[in-house]
């Protein structure tokens, strides 16, 4: 178990202003909750933009190359499949399987990869970090062992920036 | 970086007081018993639908013999149906990735009903194909996996092309209709009460939190998935339209035929928007939500898509004189005054004619006005691919005349098909998000924010 202390706001403007305040304080966040993607947000979290985009990218060039490769293979090498009399390794033909495959692969593997890195996985039993998180609050949880500022400290910051309200919260890691 | 908010543009949601209304007020009717409206549709769409599977049953069990189709129309209601169901499939990934591409905010209150209506139109479309097929216990073999048979699909084959690129699309659809509503699931299950519902909810949810780290991925991740939609919606019709372009058949075998159709698709999947949203706002009075605006700028893309469908109708003839191409010449005059005219002329009525209409804001404004004339262009939509495939009736040589007349299986198919595609709508908006809570509450909160003047 481990223990959190959580801001809870009601706008986004006072959010980004108590993120930015905090940070200045040297208190480091654990994370921040919304309802929806806050505009600004990973700026002022000083998040890096996600990596997930290159996934899609290497997946995408993969895709294409196997599919162009396969019906390369089946169709040249495999089995020469004589049409016409035409070449059989009829490119443009190939082309539209090998875009389809590209897009398939790499929306598959960068959609994959986003739950996976995001540790979300099918559960019955979520542990919501507010009731209100998901609904109309912004949520700041501050973990306090990880921090040299003391508990008390930080809950005042997160009263004096705004917080409609400030609790522990218990968490399983 | 904040954005730019014009004056002249109207709000896209309307006297929305707090984010917590826009939960409340998405979330609460999917714990109500719905109302009349509900099931004034629902309940026809149920008959429709068990008359379609018995119908497919029974055609599944004689063979394609009870359809209409011959020598001459060896293409009948099966293919029309396929092109018609994956057109209408195209708004919703058009309005999903497209429009969010472009930044259109206003896409956000009907991106999910839209993409919504794609999945259930490919699923609809992905059907006629496979009954076509006869013997659909060998589907399968459309797959190119290692057989005894040694031999391999041919990937020269526009068909084949068609098996990508729809499987491709619907998945691809599917994941980015999926992904969009992990969040919204996540306020479901915080705001239902109910154990199996909650557990449900949970489920689908896949633990969402609202963190962060989390929301930023997916941010990311949604605008990638969106480049890779567009192209593949753009292609997906271009493919379906290669099916006909590739055939040496006058009056098919045209290189307008990829834009033509990606053009058609997009013009009747937004009626099929409209008409669908029409019915939602009906059933669960979201006025707040789903604006005339956004009706509005749905007329403008109609006018647009109609006009570029009119277009193309006149390059076809224009072609067919300039080229001097006898054949080709032939199969044009035989549309406009042949046997089948009466359907050329619906659809010149219904897809260039009366969407110009809404020309008129007047007309544009009125959603009365707006449901009539987004059923005529389903109406006209559905004809445009008859004709085409109705080329087939007079084929190059007298010997291959002949006429197709569809049989009651297949009229009892396609009110099934749409049967189906009903059911699953309102059954999805009965249960699911069926507006983006979250891109909504994103709209919300700069409204909110305006107001307040910060």
């Amino acid at each position: 178990m481990k223990k959190l202390i959580l801001g809870v706001y009601d706008d986004e403007k006072t959010l980004i202003k108590a993120i930015k305040s905090i940070r200045g304080n040297e208190v480091k966040l654990r994370d921040v909750f919304s309802p929806y993607p806050v505009h600004g947000l990973d700026d002022a979290m000083g998040l890096k933009p996600s990596r997930l985009p290159i996934v899609a990218f290497i997946a995408g060039t993969i895709g294409a190359a196997s599919a162009l490769y396969f019906q390369y293979w089946t169709l040249v090498v495999d089995w020469a499949l004589n049409i016409g009399g035409k070449p059989g390794f009829a490119l443009p033909s190939f082309i539209i399987i090998t875009f389809e495959t590209m897009i398939l692969s790499a929306a598959l593997t960068m959609v994959g990869a986003f739950f996976v890195r995001s540790k979300l996985f099918p559960t019955f039993n979520t542990d919501v970090i507010h009731p209100r998180a998901t609904n109309d609050q912004f949520i700041i949880a501050i973990d306090p062992q990880k921090n040299s500022v003391e508990g008390d400290k930080i809950k005042t910051m997160l009263k004096d920036n705004g917080a409609s309200d400030v609790q522990d919260k218990e968490v399983a890691k | 970086m904040s954005e730019y908010v014009s004056s002249v543009r109207q709000p896209l949601v309307k006297d929305v007081g707090s984010l917590g209304e826009v939960t409340e007020a998405i979330a609460n009717p999917l714990n109500r018993k719905p109302n009349i409206y509900w099931y004034a549709f629902f309940i026809p769409a149920v008959i429709a639908l068990i008359g379609g599977i018995a119908a497919t049953s029974y055609q599944i069990k004689t063979g394609i013999g009870t359809w209409g189709n011959n020598n001459s129309v060896g293409w009948g209601f099966a293919i029309v149906n396929f092109v018609f169901w994956v057109g209408i499939g195209h708004a919703g990934t058009f309005i999903s990735a497209v429009l969010l591409l472009f930044r259109q905010k206003w896409r956000n209150s009907i991106n999910r009903a839209a993409e919504t209506m794609t999945i259930f139109a490919v699923i609809c479309a992905g059907l006629f194909p496979v009954i076509h097929l006869g013997r659909i216990w060998f589907a399968y073999w459309l797959i190119p996996y290692p057989t005894g048979r040694h031999l391999w699909v041919n990937f020269n084959s526009p068909l084949l092309w068609d098996v990508f690129a729809i499987g491709t699309y619907f998945t691809v659809s599917l994941v980015f209709w999926y992904l969009g509503m992990v969040p919204d699931f996540g306020t479901l299950r915080d705001h239902t009460k109910t154990f199996i519902k909650k557990k449900i909810y949970a489920l689908l949810s896949m633990g969402w939190s609202g963190s962060a780290k989390h929301w930023s991925r997916h941010e990311a991740i949604s605008m990638v998935l969106a480049g890779l939609a567009t192209p593949l919606v753009l292609s997906v019709h271009s493919v379906v339209s290669a099916d006909f372009a590739t055939a040496n058949v006058p009056g098919w075998h045209t290189t307008i035929f990829p834009p033509y159709f990606v053009a058609g698709a997009i013009f009747s999947g937004f009626a099929m928007v409209l008409t669908l949203m029409i019915i939602v706002r009906k059933i669960y009075n979201f006025e707040k939500y789903i604006t005339l605006y956004h009706f509005e700028q749905m007329a403008k893309i109609i006018i647009l898509t109609g006009s570029l469908v009119g277009l193309a109708y006149t390059t076809e003839f224009f072609m067919a004189w300039y080229s001097q191409n006898p054949l080709e010449q032939s199969a044009f005059l035989n549309r406009v005054s042949g046997p089948y005219a009466w359907a050329y002329w619906i659809m010149v009525t219904c897809n260039v004619i009366t969407p110009q209409l809404f020309w008129f804001k007047k007309i544009r404004t009125s959603i009365p006005l707006i449901f009539i004339l987004s059923i005529f262009v389903n109406i006209g939509m559905w004809f445009e691919r008859f004709v085409i495939v109705m080329t087939l009736h007079r084929a190059q040589n007298p010997d291959g005349f002949g006429m197709y007349t569809p049989t009651g299986i297949e009229f009892t198919e396609f009110i099934g098909s749409f049967g189906l595609f009903l059911t699953l709508f309102l059954l999805f908006i009965r249960f699911g998000p069926y507006i983006a809570i979250s891109e909504v509450k994103d709209l919300t909160a700069k409204k909110l924010n305006e107001e307040k003047g910060v």
